[in-house]
């Protein structure tokens, strides 16, 4: 169970994709989900449907060349497929229209109600595979360094950027070695005849406070540690701190970016020139 | 600038807020660049409080300590003196702040705000120090306790500092990982000439030490080399502390009426000194 604890569901292979800055990935799939809204919707179907082509383009580029196999991709689907599934079908039988395909009862589905659920399910999908491609290609840490960076100008309005940043990190840090712990406390619990499988969700949620209790107390301790640990060695916050990894906006970082612009540039304009 | 004591503790009493009693009254050592001192006591006796004043992470109640010359009251000295005193703690686990092992190293170093290029070699040069350089880019949890605390004295030993405050380093370590790390901190002391300040409750460890400071109920009640300080088997014992077994074999056969000379630690030591008992002829040669 603990061996191969993968943090997040980061992909570690090298590739371009990569190697790109994270503060340039994160900013790049804020463009990217923008661009999905600026796609027109079902009442320009052939705008729509070339604004959504463009979009499935650039995906299936991003993800060939950042080498996930596309099977993982899809898997990052699979949680929200319900919500998706909802989407489609609310849409589909209440939204009105003038085209009939069906009716029958209290059911009508007309051609507008179709497109339009179309349209909505697909922006969910889009949105939800620019980001895992996000987090597929970025380890935890680097998107911690990315979000620090980028949060950094908020630091004059006292936003906690370096805080909240190294907040991320020590979590991180400390998931294998709570869950180690947890591992450790549900043996113990379970030589002492404790039983965490059986019964019904009430008695089963009660029998996690012999587990939960031990586990807090001793992750407090553990932080009180740490502090020490960490003011012994001479952290007192951001300020004058240097930095053992420096992120370099490199050539591909600007390639990534013009590609980016081109494809929002694209949508807004067949979006502008074909009112269809 | 006559004096110098690279720590000097002078008359330093300390009580924990809220506590009745202090955990350290009137204790006064000075401990000279170079030394590898172990302090050695049980539970509660006060030493880790001891620990935690040479860094400046506790003021003194009364008295003064003074890191280099620094005294830790004054608040703007503090990184000053945390830099020159590295502390290592018990638990591995609850030191590591990174999740790579060459970028928790550099952690100190991120603090002091040492540029990026400097900090490289830095990093290097303290990681095989503590032969830990194949590890540099694993992650914690896949090191054993033993090399998490090497971890942790390489991330000191990167900030340079002149003292190493080792704070029962080998407490929660099986015997492997105890031999490890005081062997490590053993050659660092020899070798770069940093001066070690060990604090234990294993006799063994602290057999191996310069010197000895044994604390009880928050005093120091004996200090000197090992030998002088075991041969007080009695008072040890009444301390409840272990003294080494041969010092201790050798204090009950003197008191069976053997001749033995004070000052034995190790089976060699007493082996020799029986034979001279026994054997006196053969002395000499």
């Amino acid at each position: 169970m603990l061996n191969n604890v993968t943090l997040g569901q980061y992909y570690p292979v090298d590739s371009p994709i990569h190697r790109l800055d994270p503060r340039v990935k994160l900013v790049l799939t804020i463009a990217f989900i923008v661009s999905v809204f600026l796609v027109k919707d079902a009442s320009f179907p052939i705008s729509s449907f070339i604004g959504y082509a463009l979009l499935l383009g650039f995906i299936i580029l991003a993800a060939r060349l950042s080498r996930v196999p596309f099977k993982l991709l899809l898997k990052g689907l699979k949680p929200l497929r319900l919500i998706i599934l909802i989407t489609f079908i609310l849409n589909l039988f209440f939204t009105g229209g003038s085209v009939v395909w069906v009716e029958f009862w209290i059911i009508r589905i007309t051609r507008e109600a179709f497109l339009q659920a179309l349209c909505y399910s697909l922006r969910l999908v889009f949105l939800v595979s620019g980001t895992s491609l996000l987090t597929l290609t970025t380890s935890p840490i680097a998107l911690a360094d990315g979000i620090e960076l980028l949060l950094t100008p908020l630091k004059k309005l006292r936003f906690p950027a370096h805080e909240l940043a190294m907040m991320m990190t020590i979590a991180l840090r400390f998931i294998p070695t709570l869950l180690e712990e947890t591992d450790k406390i549900m043996k113990a619990q379970m030589a002492r005849g404790a039983d965490f499988e059986s019964g019904n969700l009430i008695s089963r949620a009660r029998s996690m406070v012999p587990l939960l209790v031990p586990l807090f107390v001793s992750a407090f301790r553990r932080a009180g540690d740490l502090a020490m640990a960490m003011e012994s060695r001479c952290y007192h916050g951001g300020e004058g701190r240097t930095r053992l990894r420096v992120l370099k906006i490199t050539r591909g970082d600007l390639l990534a970016c013009g590609v980016v612009a081109v494809l929002i540039a694209l949508i807004v304009v067949e979006g502008r020139f074909l009112p269809y | 600038m006559q004096n110098e004591s690279l720590i000097r503790i002078d008359e330093v009493s300390f009580t924990y807020e809220g506590a009745s009693s202090p955990a350290l009254s009137h204790v006064s050592a000075d401990i000279q660049p170079g030394e590898f001192v172990a302090v050695l006591g049980h539970n509660g006796s006060g030493k880790s409080t001891l620990a935690k004043l040479l860094n400046a992470l506790y003021i003194p109640t009364e008295g003064t300590v003074a890191v280099c010359g620094y005294d830790t009251r004054k608040e703007e000295l503090v990184w000053e003196i945390r830099r020159r005193a590295g502390m290592i703690f018990q638990n591995p686990d609850n030191q590591i702040v990174a999740t790579l092992v060459k970028e928790d190293v550099a952690f100190g170093l991120e603090n002091l705000g040492v540029p990026t290029e400097e900090m490289i070699p830095r990093i290097e040069s303290a990681l095989s120090a503590v032969r830990m350089s194949k590890y540099a880019d694993s992650a914690p949890h896949q090191l054993s306790g033993g090399q998490k605390q090497r971890v942790a004295i390489a991330g000191i030993l990167a900030m340079e500092p002149s003292v190493i405050i080792a704070d029962e380093a080998t407490a929660m370590l099986d015997p492997s990982g105890r031999k490890e790390v005081l062997d490590t901190i053993r050659m660092l002391n020899r070798k770069k000439g940093i001066t070690v300040v060990w604090i234990t409750h294993f006799m063994e460890e602290a057999a191996q030490a310069d010197r000895v400071l044994v604390v009880t109920d928050g005093e120091v009640r004996l200090s000197g080399t090992p030998a002088e300080v075991f041969d007080n088997v009695d008072l040890m014992q009444e301390m409840h502390l272990d003294v080494p077994p041969m010092t201790a074999l050798a204090n009950a056969l003197r008191q069976e009426g053997m001749p033995l000379p004070a000052g034995i630690l190790t089976v060699e030591d007493l082996a020799k000194e029986v034979d001279q008992v026994l054997c006196p002829s053969k002395s000499g040669t």
